[in-house]
Order: structure tokens, then sequence, then C-alpha cells
């Protein structure tokens, strides 16, 4: 076998190794989205739940709560990126961390000091080549999230929002994090965490959505300091299991595109490696007819 | 017999329970209450313990809460806690 032949055939035996593990990945990603989607789904009546109260409780009560308050001024701004453990998604995570980016390049046109809170490890590996700092980190897990890692954000976050800026704690929090739209289709999205605007879910109080006049126990405050913690849970919650089910979507998607490139690489590869075959062919008949030319013109 | 109440039993992840009931009692942190179709609006903190929902028939439904709050508006009640269980 000539050695261009055997070059071409290590070539197809590689790609096809490739497309079995990129195959492989897409099948996986493809099942694991739905169960994502679910989950998605299944958390659904608790955040509904939640903002609904708290919605009531800030239509009913004129109570200031330091969660709700704007700072007076705002020194220093933490960014929370949520990106993936794993690469082989797509621009999974770099989109999310370039939306990161501008974000940053905008709070700092402002005057304000960014500090990051990172999730996945990705974005640490991100974070760590470049040699930049960062807060907090949390890592695992990110393709099925848990609701403890969301209570532990959640506190840290809380926790570092309630210290005063000249200790070190930050005057807004932002969080950045894929929304999955559609299997194909999922934005990088910013959202100013805290201080807290109750946008999702508050209806136009139209006929029959007119919120009722509400009794607390024990009294408003209470019932607010109790419920906007849970409030911040189920939206970073909810940011992570979006989060999920995009990673899921872009590698399956990432892998798709890997797996017909495969495939392509293959034909490509199988065509040359014929065409090489064919080549040897004519060129040992040419020998022998040359040989058998020679031998027969050498006996007259 | 007044109208039933529509009650909700949610934890972070999944609704755990849902239908209609005639009694919901819960304790929040003020101590325990009782809930029955035309009760005023009210939101609490629920204090962790169980919830006991008394069904049309006279059954019950227990539920484990922890870490939550209760509503009530319009007949529909809603128990939502950070952890929630069927006991």
């Amino acid at each position: 076998m000539g050695a261009q032949l055997r070059v071409y055939r290590q070539k197809i035996k590689s790609a096809q190794t490739t497309k079995k593990i990129t195959r492989a990945m897409e099948l996986i990603s493809a099942s694991r989205i739905q169960k994502a989607q679910a989950r998605v789904a299944a958390s659904t009546p608790y955040s509904r739940a939640i903002t609904r109260a708290v919605s009531a409780v800030a239509t009913y009560s004129n109570v200031e709560h330091v969660l709700t308050t704007e700072p007076a001024r705002v020194d220093r701004a933490a960014v929370l990126i949520f990106a993936s453990d794993r690469g082989l998604a797509g621009a999974f995570s770099s989109q999310v961390l370039r939306e990161a980016e501008e974000l940053s390049e905008l709070l700092r046109s402002q005057g304000k000091d960014v500090v990051y809170f990172l999730v996945g490890r990705k974005a640490v590996a991100y974070f760590g080549f470049r040699r930049r700092a960062s807060e907090r980190i949390w890592t695992g897990g990110t393709d099925q999230p848990q609701f403890e890692t969301a209570k532990d954000i959640g506190d840290a976050l809380l926790e570092s929002f309630l210290r005063d800026s000249e200790d070190g704690g930050v005057d807004e929090i932002h969080i950045v994090y894929n929304r999955f739209v559609s299997m194909v289709t999922q934005v990088p999205e910013v959202v100013r965490l805290l201080p807290l605007e109750v946008v999702e879910g508050v209806e136009e109080p139209g006929e029959q959505t007119i919120l009722p006049l509400y009794e607390f126990e024990p009294d408003v405050e209470s019932v607010l300091d109790g419920l906007l913690p849970v409030y911040i849970e189920s939206r970073l919650f909810n940011a992570m299991l979006q989060s999920a089910a995009s990673e899921h979507a872009s590698r399956q998607k990432a892998m798709k595109s890997a797996s017909d490139n495969a495939d392509k690489l293959i034909t490509d590869y199988t065509r040359l490696s014929n065409n090489a075959r064919q080549s040897e062919i004519t060129q040992q008949i040419s020998e022998i007819v040359g040989g058998a030319d020679a031998l027969s013109s050498a006996k007259k | 017999m007044a109208a039933p109440l529509k009650v909700s039993v949610v934890s972070a992840d999944q609704q755990v329970w849902a239908g209609e009931a005639t009694m919901v009692v819960a304790r929040t942190t003020e101590g325990e209450i009782g809930i029955l179709a035309g009760h005023e609006p009210m939101l609490a903190i629920l204090a962790s313990g169980e919830v006991r929902v008394t069904l049309a028939d006279g059954s019950k439904v227990v539920a484990e809460a922890a870490d939550g709050f209760l509503s009530v508006e319009n007949d529909t009640v809603t128990i939502v806690a950070r952890q929630a269980g069927l006991v």
C-alpha cells in the first residue's frame, strides 16, 4: 500500500473515532435537555407564588426595606456570572463572559469598582488565565443545579450587599446568565438583582387581578424580611436552571455540527483515498506495460 | 357548605400537592392558624412544622414545610416553602 493511501486511511479512522464521541455527547445532551426543561417548568409555581407575594407586599405597604432602597452612591458593583463547568458547548460560556465584560466596561465608565462572583469552572479558568481576582467561586453541578447552591450564592451575595462599601461590600449586584429561549436560541441576559426591582409578574391590575388588601403576620417588616431573601434565591435558582438548560441545548447544537463536520471530512478523505488508490493502480499497470514492452523489444 | 379552598403546596423545585380542601391548618411564627373558606387575605411567615389539609371527604393530607410562607387570597391558599414534602 502506498504511503499516500495509508495517510488518508489514518485520517478517516481518526475522523470516525471523533464522530463517535461527538455523536454520543449530542445524544446525551439531547436527553438531558428534556430533564432540564422539566425542572425549569417544575420550579415555576414556586417562583410565581413568591413573585406574587412580593408584589403584593410592595403594592400595599410603603415600608422601606434595605434590599429595595437605591443607595445614594454606588462605589462598587458585583457581577455574578453563570458559565458552565465543561466546554464543548459552543459559544455558551464565551457569550456570557463577553456580555459580562461589556457590562463591566459600562459599570467602570460610571466610576464603579467591579467585583466578580463566578459560577462554573469555565468562568474560573477565564479569570485565572487573565490573572484577575474574583470574590467567590462556585464550581461543580452547573448542568444539574441544586437549590442549596442557589441558597448559598444568595447568602453570599446578601452578606456582601449588606456590608458597607468601606468594608468591601457592594452597592449593587448584577447577574449575567444564558436565558433559554428555545432549543436553537439561548440569549445571554443581564439582570440587576439588587437593589431589587420587582418587575416580573407585576400584572396590570385588571378586573380580576386586583390584589386584595393583605393582612400580614406577624407584621409587614418581618414578612418582607423573610420574603425578599427567598425571592432572591428563587431568582438565582431560576437563572441557574435556565443556564443549565441552555448549556445542554448549546452543547447539543455544537456536537451536532461537529458530527456533521466529521461526516464531511470522512467523505472528503474517502474520495481522496480512492483517488490515491486508483492512481497507484494506474501507475502499476503502466509499469508492467512498460516492462513487457522493454522485454519484447529486447528479444527482437 | 362554603365554597372549598384551592390549596397548593409548593417547594423550591416542584409542586408538592394541589387540590381542593375545606380547611388548612398551618403553623406560623405567631402560632397555629386554621383557614376556612372566606378567610381574609393574608401573608404569614411559616414556622417549620406540619401543614394539615382537610379534604372535602374528611381525609387529611399532611405536609412538612420549613422556611416558607403562607398566602391566602380569594379562597386560594398557597403554601410556599424551600423544603416541603408530604408525610
